[in-house]
């Protein structure tokens, strides 16, 4: 039992009776993110499952103040957000965008670089559960080669997964995390850390998602275990261009020991057409990444 | 519903349930073996997996342990979780209890 739990905020900001699927990876992640950032915090969320999870007016299942933005605007409206605050002299509340990888990886990007490269200081948090989960499973460019979507439904996906961290990194932002719902206290930490660091931190989570990837609710932290464990998923933190492995990913890169993608693929229905050709493709493109960091580790 | 606001937008407020009685979604039911548990067994705070990785935050840490069954959705995450293997999902339990 990790001794840390007991560190954790017990305050729950999620109320029950949302209306997020069952075993949601989202919400798991939604409950330590928001235990981490606790109370002076707003929100700016666009279309997505989160709204979902946020529900309808007039009510909300969320104790946090939240804004909802069009879809395009997240980090702009985040934005709006810091220079509103500081006009009314309100310096002691973090603002936090957070989108789902489409509104992320896909339409809010223009908005996100802008106001990276303007240094403006708030939170940006992408779940990334892998395509347009809401919408009913639409491909993403951050869903990997092999999947079915309801956009990839013969041939699957073509294309490896885009690179965000690489491109939020590039815009020389303070801080920047990698992390999975399926280690919770590593997540905590690193919203912990990031809410006391000033300027644009990105921060990145890899969501399970049992409808849109296809296995049983009930698999959802073993599922997101197994993306660490095949290093599909690395948990790491990049603080002042300073790269450094955290948690499990940490322990696998001293121990030398990694299991085979196959392990983590052949959960999952939606790669039940990946051809042999494209996973052997995504083991040589999880590989690479795996070494770079590695490398990046070292150094 | 009467709202007195000097804000222009549309504005939510906080409630449990927002979507309705979220327990209604269960076809199984956790139930946990205080016999089995390790924080009802040590008889203080210890383990509490299951409390940790609810995405529903519906577990209710303590000696023994509950779950507000109002709204745990029986997703099973708590029963795969458990390293003492305390938590049955166990099929239409309310059904019986009722
Ligand atoms: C401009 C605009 N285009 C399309 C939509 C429809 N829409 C609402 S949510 C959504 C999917 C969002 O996907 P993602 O950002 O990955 O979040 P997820 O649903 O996976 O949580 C889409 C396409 C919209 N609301 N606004
Ligand atoms: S579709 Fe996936 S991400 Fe969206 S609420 Fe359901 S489980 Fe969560
Ligand atoms: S995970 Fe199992 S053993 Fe641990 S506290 Fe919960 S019921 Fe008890
Ligand atoms: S079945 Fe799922 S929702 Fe219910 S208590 Fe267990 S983990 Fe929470």
């Amino acid at each position: 039992m990790p001794e840390k739990l007991f560190n954790v905020n017990q305050k729950e900001y999620i109320l029950p009776g949302n209306r997020s699927c069952q075993g949601c990876g989202l919400s798991l992640a939604y409950r330590y993110i928001l235990k981490a950032l606790r109370e002076n915090t707003i929100m700016t969320i666009p279309a997505s499952c989160l709204t979902v999870l946020h529900g309808l007016y007039p009510t909300t299942s969320v104790n946090v103040p939240c804004l909802n933005c069009t879809f395009a605007s997240t980090a702009a409206s985040a934005s709006g957000l810091v220079a509103g605050l500081a006009a009314m002299n309100r310096t002691d509340t973090t603002v936090v965008a957070m989108a789902g990888d489409g509104g992320t990886f896909d339409i809010g990007l223009q908005a996100l670089s802008g106001a990276a490269e303007r240094g403006t200081d708030f939170i940006y948090v992408c779940y990334d559960n892998e395509g347009y989960m809401n919408t009913g499973t639409q491909r993403s460019s951050a869903t990997p080669i092999g999947a079915l979507t309801t956009t990839t439904p013969v041939l699957t996906k073509q294309q490896n997964k885009k690179d965000m961290m690489k491109i939020m990194e590039a815009h020389d932002i303070p801080y920047l995390a990698m992390m999975s719902p399926s280690y919770p206290v590593d997540l905590y930490d690193k919203f912990v850390k990031a809410k006391r660091i000033k300027g644009t931190r990105y921060m990145q989570i890899s969501a399970p998602c049992p409808p849109g990837w296809v296995f049983p609710p009930k698999d959802t932290v073993k599922l997101g275990r197994l993306a660490v464990e095949t290093s599909v998923v690395v948990l790491y933190e990049i603080e002042d261009g300073k790269f450094r492995l955290t948690g499990r990913s940490k322990t696998l890169a001293e121990k030398g020991t990694r299991a085979p993608l196959v392990q983590y693929i052949e959960k999952q229905g939606r790669f039940k057409k990946m051809s042999m050709e494209q996973l052997g493709k995504m083991q040589k493109w999880v590989d690479g990444k795996w070494n770079e960091y590695l490398k990046r580790a070292e150094g | 519903m009467e709202i007195k606001d000097d804000n222009i937008s549309a504005m939510c407020r906080p409630a449990i349930g927002e979507a309705g009685r979220t327990g209604d979604w269960r076809d199984s039911t956790p139930v946990i073996d205080p016999a089995k548990c390790i924080a009802s067994l040590k008889n203080r705070p210890a383990c509490y997996l299951c409390w940790l990785y609810c995405p529903e935050g519906v577990v209710i840490t303590g000696n023994p342990i509950r779950i507000d069954l109002d709204y745990c959705k029986g997703c099973g995450i708590c029963a795969e979780e458990c390293p003492a293997r305390a938590i049955a999902m166990v099929m239409h339990e309310e059904a019986k209890n009722e």
